[in-house]
């Protein structure tokens, strides 16, 4: 039953990201063509600026414009699965499995540079997720068992300040303080993960992590202390102290762990999102991760590229929604299949 | 002025007349699972009601949880479609009807519910929840909804004064009667009454009964009444029906149910009722049934109480028995029935 | 007890306040201030209870007789109501106990039930791990004594398989299933006093049946103080030795089962047995419903709160519109709250309702 449950959700995860390409493809190829654009058009953007008509369509030709959309989507889905050669006149360029495309501008598969920028987001979307859990989480619990007081009422001040401020706001202003005044942060940039140098690594991104998690820290805390209002006033809330337990028990084990079920489905979904690209943390501090990518390739229209960031952030979205899928049924009994 | 609208209704009551038949009346909810989602059972909600209502009776639908007397109760009004069998309200095959065929019917069947809160939207005041249903039917008032508002308002025993106010403002005693007067707004000839007292204090409960026995008088109502308190349905029905997993399994005029029930169930089921009287009490003169209710979704085959039955024989567990009418008026559907003058009915044991 | 010496002048007074009964409830009031005023849910209640008896406490919503029991509990967070009275456990008074000495005798020697199983057991967890969890807060054991223990009293109150169902969720428990485990997780430390907040309301009649009957005989085996908290006078008839019927607060009436059934003095009373159908009784044509509705407690009316809805406080010459009753003994123990004269009390009782009952 798990079994049959975890295929149709996988199969279902695939069909999604089929969608997700048709669509995103449909729209990066077909919206010019809607406008107007002819192949020949788009392919004069990968020739030499004195290239004649003639020139221009050959290339058209060769990168397989002129072929039908449902050729050059079946051609993509084909290359995401066991690789696809391009012609680019002078040779033939080999673009492995998993193709996710090839720049015409550059004249590189997009797969690597996609590849080598996964571990910067991933480094920081995964210390900021971790920095903002701890805080986010916990000034919730407390501003919910001290529901009224200052102390709650000034974290939540705070939370508001967090979920209203946006990053280049935050970043920009920490960069000033602590970096370019103070000098005890980098001002930017960042070295890899390796095991010489975890403090310099971590050094290097402390600045983004609290800046990208002070506003997700913010929401956490207000969906913590809601969520812990509520819970706190179920019947086996009341039930857990009529047994005796201790207030902290009564907390933690009964209260806290319905209000965080919720919160794990966000934070599943937040970092899903934020693994396709942290775009405003990753420009305000120049970190080279799949946000930065995306706002390059976005400037340089260089579609193949903008298409590739778009399906790997979709992958991850959609990973991430199945395995939240997955663990509520861990965490939450009654969603289990029996 | 009430009494000179109600003459304007053009309704001619026929007391004793059918006003509503049910023909092998069925609901199966689907249950789907595994990977293509196939049907892989259903909750058997309701499997073959057969029944009639007369005009200006009420009938009440009794049972525990998993019996299926809401779901019938909404099949009634149509408020769900039935997988199979007949509804007929005035000589008119209602069972399949669209939305927009239903509608103008819906002025003749109207439906009471059991939270009085729930069921009024807290954002309306009472005029406009009291007055929806001359809007929704487009129906003309002679001295304008207010009015019209108002008198329903005094006729369930609330002030005209509370037409301004807010669901929340009100007890819920009084949120009931809202509910009720809006369902009286259009005169309906049938009303569907699910649970309308159980979620009411005791002594608001009375007066909420003593008016739906008013207004049944009044206005020539006919009745069916959905419940689960057997005393209170003692008290407001002129016959019962006992229903248990998606059957009747007894359906007899009042009196004779409750002085001498057939079924082994409603025996059951009457011995539980706890009644305010200590001389009864420590007395354990009475029967107990073991475990719970089984599951609709796979209720047990042929008699589907044989499982709780403590007259249980194999011919039970092998065929199910038929609802027959053992003496005038009074259906069971049992092979070893309590209560059987007549020794041809099959001994027991 | 290691008094300083300055108190020591206090501890004879102390040892006089001691209460007498199992548990002595003197003069509870529970206040809780809002923005709209003080909800007074209970104002000046006193009952004793001994081990081996079952008082029922009646009423309708608002009166107040969930919140003393959860005061009995120590239940009510702490700030929002204020508590005042005494309630004496086996001698000691819990009102002025520290939250951390209430709270180790919660589940240990008293214990309650509540009224819906499903939502009073937390959906995330065993049925066994919640009764374990009740078992070692108060017993120094291992988690298989402890699991042992919580199949032994899943056996007790009638779970069949109980080795195999305590490793069960409370959502695969029927109703009445998941009431039993309730009921086990409550005596699984085998307390002195047990509280049932409606405990079968929630339940179908077969199923309350049951119920009622496990109540009954684990009481006998446990000997052990019940309190049951119910609307409906039929479950009360079938368990309680007492009765206390309560009304905006306060008690109207408290006597012995037979004494509220078969003699009831308080015109409440006398309205609660004429709103109810009977079904052993002949079926009478009308009802006899109290009329209005139950008062709000933040604005309880002057004198006697009963006096808007009561159809004989005309007779009183004022009295009810502007004293308090108060509770006083009719004979044999049997209280009553009203002003009525003996007579007239005896003739509106003889003439107006039993005939109609």
């Amino acid at each position: 039953m798990v079994f049959a449950y975890l295929v149709r959700r996988v199969i279902g995860a695939v069909l999604l990201l089929l969608i997700v390409t048709a669509v995103t493809f449909a729209i990066f190829f077909l919206v010019p063509r809607l406008g107007g654009a002819t192949a020949d058009d788009l392919a004069g953007r990968y020739v030499g600026k004195s290239a004649g008509q003639e020139q221009i369509h050959n290339t058209a030709v060769r990168l397989g414009f002129t072929d039908p959309l449902y050729v050059q989507y079946g051609r993509f889905v084909k290359g995401l699965v066991v690789g696809q050669d391009y012609n680019y006149g002078t040779g033939i360029e080999r673009c492995p499995a998993p193709c996710f495309g090839y720049s015409f501008l550059t004249q590189q598969p997009v797969w690597p540079d996609l590849v080598a920028r996964i571990p910067v987001t991933a480094s920081l979307a995964g210390g900021a997720a971790f920095i903002w859990l701890i805080t986010g989480v916990g000034t919730g619990i407390v501003s919910a068992l001290r529901r009224g007081s200052v102390l709650d009422r000034s974290l939540m001040s705070v939370a508001l300040a967090g979920v209203s401020l946006p990053i280049f706001f935050t970043g920009l202003l920490s960069l000033s303080i602590f970096s370019y005044g103070l000098g005890w942060t980098q001002q930017g940039g960042i070295n890899p993960l390796d095991e010489t140098n975890p403090l310099w690594w971590a050094y290097d991104l402390i600045l983004p992590w609290v800046t990208l998690a002070f506003l997700y820290a913010a929401a956490y805390a207000r969906l913590t202390r809601a969520g812990m209002l509520e819970t706190m006033n179920e019947d086996y809330v009341r039930t857990a102290r009529a047994k005796g337990l201790t207030e902290r028990t009564v907390i933690l084990r009964h209260g806290l762990r319905s209000a965080l079920t919720p919160i794990l489905t966000i934070f599943g979904l937040d970092l899903g999102l934020l693994m396709g690209g942290a775009i405003l943390t990753e420009t305000t501090f120049s970190l080279p991760g799949i946000g930065q990518y995306a706002v390059i390739a976005l400037r340089a229209n260089d579609l193949p590229k903008v298409l590739g960031v778009t399906l790997v952030a979709a992958f991850f979205i959609v990973l991430a929604n199945l395995v939240v899928d997955l663990l509520y049924a861990v965490v939450d009994p009654r969603v289990r299949i029996s | 002025m009430t009494t000179a609208d109600t003459e304007s209704t053009p309704v001619v009551p026929k007391i004793g007349e059918e006003i509503l038949s049910v023909d092998g009346l069925v609901k199966h909810f689907p249950i789907r699972k595994g990977v293509l989602q196939r049907q892989v059972g259903a909750v058997q909600a309701v499997d073959g009601l057969t029944f009639n209502v007369t005009r200006g009776e009420t009938l009440s639908l009794v049972g525990e949880s998993g019996c299926g007397k809401t779901t019938t109760g909404r099949l009634l009004t149509r408020l769900l479609a039935p997988t199979s069998g007949k509804i007929v309200f005035e000589g008119r095959d209602i069972s399949h009807l669209g939305e927009g065929r239903m509608r103008p019917l819906r002025r003749d069947v109207q439906m009471i519910f059991q939270d009085p809160y729930g069921s009024l939207n807290p954002r309306h005041t009472v005029g406009k929840i009291v007055g929806a249903p001359f809007r929704l039917q487009h129906v003309k008032t002679e001295h304008g909804v207010k009015r019209a508002v108002q008198e329903l308002l005094e006729l369930v025993g609330l002030s005209p004064e509370h037409y301004n106010r807010y669901p929340h403002e009100f007890s819920g005693g009084q949120r009931q009667r809202i509910g009720i007067a809006r369902t009286l707004a259009l005169r309906p000839k049938l009303i569907v009454a699910d649970e309308p007292v159980s979620a009411l204090d005791v002594s608001i409960q009375a007066q909420v009964v003593n008016l739906l026995e008013d207004l049944q008088e009044e206005f020539d109502l006919t009745y069916v009444m959905i419940a689960h308190d057997l005393s209170v349905v003692r008290h407001v029905s002129d016959r019962v029906a006992v229903m248990y997993l998606g059957k009747i399994v007894e359906l007899a005029d009042r009196v004779d149910l409750y002085e001498k029930p057939m079924h082994p169930y409603t025996v059951a089921l009457l011995s539980a009722v706890p009644v305010p009287d200590t001389k009864r009490k420590g007395k354990q003169e009475r029967i107990r049934l073991q475990g719970d209710v089984p599951s609709p979704i796979n209720p047990p085959p042929a008699c589907r109480f044989h499982t709780r039955c403590w007259k249980a024989q194999e011919i039970c567990k092998t065929q199910e028995p038929p609802l027959v009418e053992l003496k005038p008026g009074h259906q069971t559907a049992c092979h070893f029935p309590e209560n059987v003058e007549a020794p041809a009915a099959k001994a027991d044991q | 007890m290691t008094e300083p010496i300055e108190e020591v002048q206090d501890a004879p007074v102390q040892r006089v306040e001691r209460g007498e009964a199992f548990l002595d409830v003197r003069n509870l009031q529970v206040h809780f201030p809002t923005d709209d005023g003080v909800v007074k849910s209970v104002d000046g209640v006193s009952f004793k209870l001994e081990r081996g008896k079952t008082l029922g406490i009646v009423g309708e919503s608002g009166s107040g007789k969930s919140v003393t029991s959860l005061s009995i509990m120590g239940l009510h967070p702490p700030g929002v109501a204020k508590i005042s009275g005494q309630i004496f456990l086996d001698g000691q008074d819990l009102v002025s106990s520290s939250r951390e000495e209430v709270r180790l005798l919660r589940g240990k020697r008293m214990a309650m039930i509540f009224q819906d199983p499903l939502s009073a057991m937390h959906p995330f967890y065993t049925v066994g791990r919640q009764i374990i969890e009740a078992y070692q807060v108060h017993n120094e054991v291992s988690k298989q004594v402890a699991r042992k223990h919580a199949i032994e009293m899943l056996d007790r109150v009638g779970i069949p398989q109980p080795d195999r169902r305590v490793d069960a969720y409370p959502h695969q428990f029927s109703g009445g299933m998941r009431q039993r485990a309730m009921i086990a997780m409550a005596l699984s430390c085998d307390p002195d006093l047990l509280i049932a907040d409606e405990p079968t309301t929630a339940l179908d009649v077969t199923v309350q049946a049951q119920i009622l009957d496990l109540i009954r005989d684990l009481q006998r085996e446990f000997n052990s103080a019940v309190i049951i908290i119910t609307h409906d006078l039929g479950v009360v008839a079938e368990l309680a030795d007492d009765i206390q019927v309560m009304y905006a607060g306060r008690a109207a009436e408290y006597g012995t089962a037979e004494d509220i059934f078969d003699r009831p003095q308080h015109p409440y009373t006398w309205g609660l047995l004429g709103s109810m159908p009977r079904i052993d009784r002949e079926r009478s044509e009308r009802l006899i419903p109290i009329k209005g509705t139950p008062p709000s407690l933040i604005n309880v009316p002057s004198g006697c709160a009963f006096n808007p809805r009561c159809n004989y406080a005309h007779l009183n010459d004022g009295l009810s519109q502007t004293e308090r009753p108060e509770l006083l003994d009719t004979g044999n123990g049997h209280l009553v709250a009203c002003h009525l004269s003996p007579q007239n009390r005896r003739q509106a009782w003889e003439t107006d309702i039993k005939p109609k009952l």
